[in-house]
């Protein structure tokens, strides 16, 4: 890479030829306030917040979409910058509801950081007009307030760049420039997947997920309800982000010790669930393999993926598992074989998921989960509602004393750990596949092959006389382009998984802000070292699943296992 | 068709047909530029039409023409004769029909209370002396056609006029004997810069394109014209089509750019199907397609409609419009002539710039350079509008002085009022009061007074104009015409026109000023694109020249042209006869008088439409 030299405040720096002026500063620790920019998503230059002074311009630069060049003189906080900057948050906040104390963003809020740091005092402009917007709440999993939202066009961006799915664009003109979905429809009108990621790059309280942590707290102050909490494997390691801790920490200890002090009758977890997935799934994929089923089999755990081929692509839907996702397996599991098991009327359960998803929201609530004879999940939060409720308790997060899960939903397996991470559920079937099909048992349970972060990925996996031809797909983008492939017949492959979310649940719409690559990239690892810290790491071995089918369910893909694990799908297009 | 021979040979037939077509008839020309249409000509044609047939007059052809320029004299009817003068005829209506054809086609005598002016021809002038020439009209006298020199001349759907008239023949040159760096250096030597307002080297920017190195590049031609007032490239797509067509194959040909789109707003129609109809029959004579003049050039040219957003005149937003995108600038670079539209280099120029290329590849850039000043070459079209006599289209050397072009072209202020100003260069441009008149009309000069060439709208006002109200009339057009991509052009201009609104109702503060100064530095410090940056330019320009007029609106609560309705009232003087009138005409029952008294008007129930003082028959009325 050839490199230049810069002039960064009187400083000389060398820094890669084609780098933005942001990117170069950044490499060198110097800080630049940013609105519209994200590291994930291409530049837009929109806000203005990142202006520097450069000697090859009259005007000043946005720093972001400005290219370094060897013996470029920058300076980052002049007084002229400064003033720059100092005006533009101004001018945002005087077309800004500004109700910071009420707002569910405070304190996570990107607008409200830079002009504290800005050290905003007053609004010159504040007496003038206000853009009037209703609060967009046709959405099951997301609320849009387009007051708040300062068109920095991020969702934009995410839904089209990194999605794929194009929900939102510019409207309008001047001073009425809206950032919406088309036709003047909510964001429940339209083809949207709920998979949140708006939500998760909206630098303010534009686009958030939808709040139910009431509704848990009203479940758990109901003497006549049994709240029982289940946790997906992605949520174990962010939810350290909210409490304080650095991206990567695994608090699934804690995290236990937390819900109990929240005062949960049951804390549970979905990777029990994520094991029984494995079971039901990977005895489908062995079914449909030697059966001359519909393949290529695709994994059906991400709700996002699950709207997107429902809304788009129904004609696919019988390469679709009809394996429910963990969350739904747990809810129908938990009011049955549990109720029964604990001697407790199923009608005085609730089910409350944490989950890294804003899409498990209406996952849980379709009407196919309701085969308990009751609601299978009652409730959804997000891993950001969760530490919400958990700061509210003010409690010393890092210094708990680390805690087990309840039985018999509880117990796991590293298999199930690495669902929350993309390849991860490819890698757990895998795992039980081969035994399966084998009758052997393996001790390389490592499948490098699937592993990774790249959106699209392929392996050819020997199973014993077969040779099983997977595809790893994470974003919806990739998602959409593999279903093309699907349809054209040139997918050749026997089982796919997809997720929606960039790097699988780790990255889900519902984890910890600000979230961006490199913040994907230590979940991830935090996920694969749960699942190599694991005495058992696969599925089938799980002691709890093993009872589960003793007592209860009999056999993988037996009647009661179908009645309650499995589900259907169906056509959901919309314009 | 090879070789340029080979077009001359094309040429002489296309005379020889148009000849022996028109031998012994005579010939009416009628402006069907959109100006005549709209005041018209199309009644006229029906008319003429009727009222020839009722003569049983069966030896005149009539065509259409673009505009010549004179807007305010529409409908124009040229009337020629075999072998006499072309005259032509303004303001012309269906009533007067009857006395031009029985008159002037039937029996040779001019309708003199309808005269414009004819076409200088030594040939011809035989009993036509007391028609005024153009040369000789004032409108025209310090006038320089040459990017109009067709308009209004020639029919500009035909291709036989153009080539009869030597069109193509730069084509030709520049293809047959010229390579492409040939054809760029001659337009860099020819000291071409952009018409369409930043005046950057057409040459040079022709020169980054050719650089370029990629499977595909393109010609884009601006026809985006937004400006308010501004309509120099609506006359010249409508009046001579083929020019557009020809320049913009020169530029592909010395870029190497095979494909070429014209960027031509919806709103006008008309130039939308000449340009196309050009278009064909470009394509059906070979001057575009495959194999170009046996050179081995391909060039293929395309109108895209625009979608009526002011910004799409912005060239990187352009391109996203025409790749069916929402038009909103993205930052620069990279610059479009390293990646534009479709990623791939482009290049864009406005209608006049590509208007100009042809003649330079023609008559040679050293003829070219010989007009105008030190930095700005040839000439410039500007379009007359506001408080002047002759409103229209004037095409004048660079370097003429724009008192020149008011007072002389122009015939001064309508209605004896006095000269207070010149809006000069579009929203983004800048007002140029009476001390400034002198400055002579090129690059430099306009932005070194605070203005700017911008696309060559020059709008006149007088002293009944309030300057702080045309700083509004200007921000309020960008304000709402903003992408809304960037902060400060979409806040920043609102709280900016807030401020100006607040000042014109009389409710301006200590410190209005200094904020309006303040707020429009950091929007053309940090907008995005051109037309943010200089979005501030009406309020900083008149600022600059008129600040005692916003001052006065801010601590004297007082507008000087007597313009802002809430800063003024109407006061009934002595001069009241007490007709009455008044009274009968207020809508409010804000006046009160008994009959042959001195009336008074109510100032609290008053609304200050101005009926009373439209009716008074004795003046009475006055506006403090």
């Amino acid at each position: 890479m050839s490199m230049v030299t810069v002039y960064i405040d009187g400083n000389k720096y060398s820094v890669p030829e084609g780098m933005s002026v942001l990117q170069a500063c950044r490499m060198n620790n110097i800080y630049i306030p940013t609105l519209c920019y994200h590291p994930d998503l291409t530049p837009a230059g929109a806000c203005r917040l990142c202006v520097v002074e450069v000697n090859t311009s009259k005007t000043l630069v946005a720093s972001c979409v400005y290219p370094v060049a060897n013996d470029m003189v920058v300076q980052t906080n002049s007084a002229r910058v400064r003033k720059a900057r100092k005006t533009i948050v101004e001018l945002l906040l005087a077309n800004h509801p500004k109700d910071c104390l009420t707002c569910q963003k405070s304190g996570n809020c990107e607008l409200q950081k830079v002009a504290q740091e800005l050290g905003v005092r007053k609004i010159r402009f504040d007496e003038g007009e206000r853009r009037h917007h209703a609060k967009d709440e046709s959405n099951p999993s997301l609320v849009r307030d387009p007051e708040k939202c300062i068109l920095c066009g991020r969702c934009v961006r995410v839904c089209s760049e990194v999605q794929g799915m194009n929900v939102y664009g510019f409207q309008k003109r001047g001073f009425n420039t809206l950032v919406a979905p088309a036709f003047d429809c909510g964001l429940g009108e339209v083809a949207c997947s709920l998979c949140g990621q708006c939500s998760t790059v909206c630098p303010t309280g534009a686009i958030v997920e939808r709040d139910d942590t009431e509704k848990v707290r009203n479940a758990i102050n109901d003497p006549e309800k049994i709240v029982l909490v289940q946790m997906a494997p992605s949520v174990r390691v962010a939810l350290g982000e909210e409490m304080g801790m650095p991206a990567g920490s695994i608090v699934t200890g804690k995290m236990v010790a937390a819900l109990r002090k929240m005062g949960f009758d049951y804390v549970f977890d979905v990777n029990f669930a994520a094991d029984l997935t494995i079971m039901e799934e990977g005895y489908e994929f062995i079914h449909r393999l030697k059966n001359n089923g519909v393949l290529p089999m695709i994994t059906s755990c991400s709700p996002g993926w699950v709207n997107t081929l429902e809304l788009k692509y129904p004609g696919l839907i019988p390469h679709l598992s009809t394996a429910k996702s963990p969350q739904g397996m747990f809810g129908a599991i938990a009011k049955t074989y549990f109720a029964k098991k604990a001697n407790i009327d199923p009608a005085k359960i609730v089910t409350v998921s944490v989950m890294p998803c804003t899409a498990k929201k209406y996952e849980a609530a379709r009407d196919e989960l309701c085969d308990s004879g009751f609601r299978d999940i009652d409730i959804v939060i997000t891993t950001r509602e969760l530490g919400r409720m958990m700061r509210s308790l003010n409690i010393d997060f890092a210094s708990l004393k680390e805690e087990n899960f309840d039985s018999p939903l509880g117990a796991s397996t590293g298999a199930a750990a690495i669902f929350g991470t993309t390849g991860g559920v490819m890698e757990a079937a895998l795992r039980t596949v081969a035994e399966v099909v084998t009758g052997k048992s393996f001790d390389k349970v490592d499948y490098q092959q699937v592993r990774g972060m790249a959106e699209t990925r392929e392996a050819v996996i020997p199973v014993g006389d077969l040779q099983v031809k997977v595809a790893v797909v994470n974003t919806l983008k990739a998602a959409q382009e593999m279903c093309k492939r699907v349809v054209a017949g040139t997918a050749d492959y026997h089982f796919i998984e997809i997720m929606a979310c960039p790097g699988g649940c780790i990255g889900g719409g519902g984890q910890p802000l600000p979230v961006d690559y490199s913040k994907r990239v230590l979940r991830q690892k935090a996920i694969m070292q749960i699942d190599a810290d694991s005495l058992i790491r696969k599925s089938h071995e799980n002691p709890e699943i093993k009872t589960l089918y003793n007592e209860f369910l009999g056999e993988p893909l037996g009647e009661l296992s179908h009645k309650l694990l499995h589900t259907t799908y169906k056509s959901r297009q919309k314009r | 068709m090879k070789s340029l021979a080979d077009l001359a040979a094309l040429r002489a037939k296309c005379q020889a047909e148009i000849a022996a077509r028109e031998k012994g008839k005579t010939l009416v020309i009628i402006g069907m530029g959109t100006c005549g249409i709209a005041a018209g000509a199309r009644e006229v044609q029906k008319a003429l039409e009727e009222e020839l047939a009722a003569h049983n007059v069966d030896n005149v052809i009539i065509k259409q023409t673009g505009c010549i320029g004179m807007c305010e004299q529409e409908v124009l009817v040229d009337i020629a004769r075999f072998g006499e003068a072309r005259v032509t005829y303004g303001k012309v209506k269906p009533e007067h029909v009857k006395a031009l054809v029985e008159e002037h086609i039937i029996n040779g005598r001019v309708v003199p209370e309808l005269v414009v002016g004819r076409f200088p021809d030594a040939n011809q002038d035989k009993g036509f002396g007391d028609v005024p020439k153009y040369s000789d009209i004032e409108f025209c006298k310090k006038q320089q056609h040459l990017v109009l020199e067709h308009c209004g001349v020639i029919d500009p759907d035909s291709l036989e006029e153009y080539v009869a008239l030597g069109g193509y023949e730069g084509l030709a040159k520049a293809l047959t004997a010229m390579k492409p760096e040939e054809v760029i250096d001659q337009v860099k030597k020819s000291g071409l810069r952009g018409r369409g307002g930043g005046g950057f080297p057409t040459g040079m920017k022709w020169q980054f394109c050719r650089n370029s190195v990629a499977d595909q590049k393109y010609v884009i031609c601006n026809a985006d014209e937004g400006d308010p007032g501004a309509f120099m490239d609506r006359s010249v797509m409508e009046g001579d089509p083929h020019r557009m067509v020809e320049g913009m194959a020169i530029g592909g040909y010395a870029m190497g750019a095979t494909e070429g789109y014209i960027y031509a707003r919806a709103e006008y129609p008309l130039a939308i199907k000449r340009l196309r109809a050009a278009i064909a029959a470009a394509e059906q004579a070979g001057f575009l397609g495959e194999n170009i003049f046996g050179s081995g050039f391909n060039f293929h040219l395309q109108v895209k409609e625009g979608a009526g957003a002011f910004v799409c005149g912005e060239e990187t937003a352009l391109m996203q419009s025409i790749e069916g995108k929402r038009g909103m600038p993205r930052p620069r670079p990279p610059f479009p002539a390293v990646s534009g539209l479709w990623g791939k280099p482009s290049n864009i120029n406005n209608v006049e710039t590509f208007a100009n290329v042809a003649m330079i590849i023609v008559k040679g850039a050293d003829w070219y350079a010989g007009m105008g000043t030190e930095g700005s070459k040839g000439t410039k079209v500007f379009a007359l509008t506001g408080k002047i006599k002759h409103t229209g289209l004037a095409e004048v050397e660079m370097g003429t002085t724009i008192r020149e072009i008011i007072f002389e072209v122009g015939g001064g202020i309508a209605n004896d009022k006095k000269f207070k100003a010149v809006q000069i260069g579009g929203p983004s441009g800048g007002c140029l009061p009476e001390s400034m008149l002198d400055l002579p009309v090129d690059y430099d000069s306009l932005i070194k007074a605070g203005a700017m060439m911008g696309s060559g709208g020059l709008v006149v006002m007088d002293e009944t104009t309030c300057m702080v109200d045309v700083a509004r009339f200007f921000l309020t057009f960008t304000q709402s015409e903003s992408c809304g991509k960037c902060t400060p052009c979409r806040e920043g201009t609102k709280r900016m026109l807030e401020i100006l609104n607040r000042i014109i109702d009389g409710k301006g503060r200590e410190g209005d000023i200094e904020l309006l100064e303040d707020l429009a530095g950091v929007i053309k410090d940090t907008a995005l694109c051109g037309l943010g940056q200089t979005a501030p330019n009406p309020v900083l320009a008149t600022l600059r020249y008129f600040r005692d007029e916003y001052e006065a609106h801010i601590k004297e609560h007082r507008c000087p042209a007597g313009a802002c309705s809430a800063l003024t009232k109407f006061v009934i003087s002595d001069r009241c006869k007490g007709c009455g009138l008044c009274k009968r005409n207020c809508p409010v029952q804000a006046i009160s008088g008994e009959p042959g008294k001195q009336h008074m008007i109510d100032t609290t129930k008053c609304i200050k439409c101005g009926a009373c003082m439209a009716n008074c028959p004795f003046k009475a009325i006055d506006r403090e």
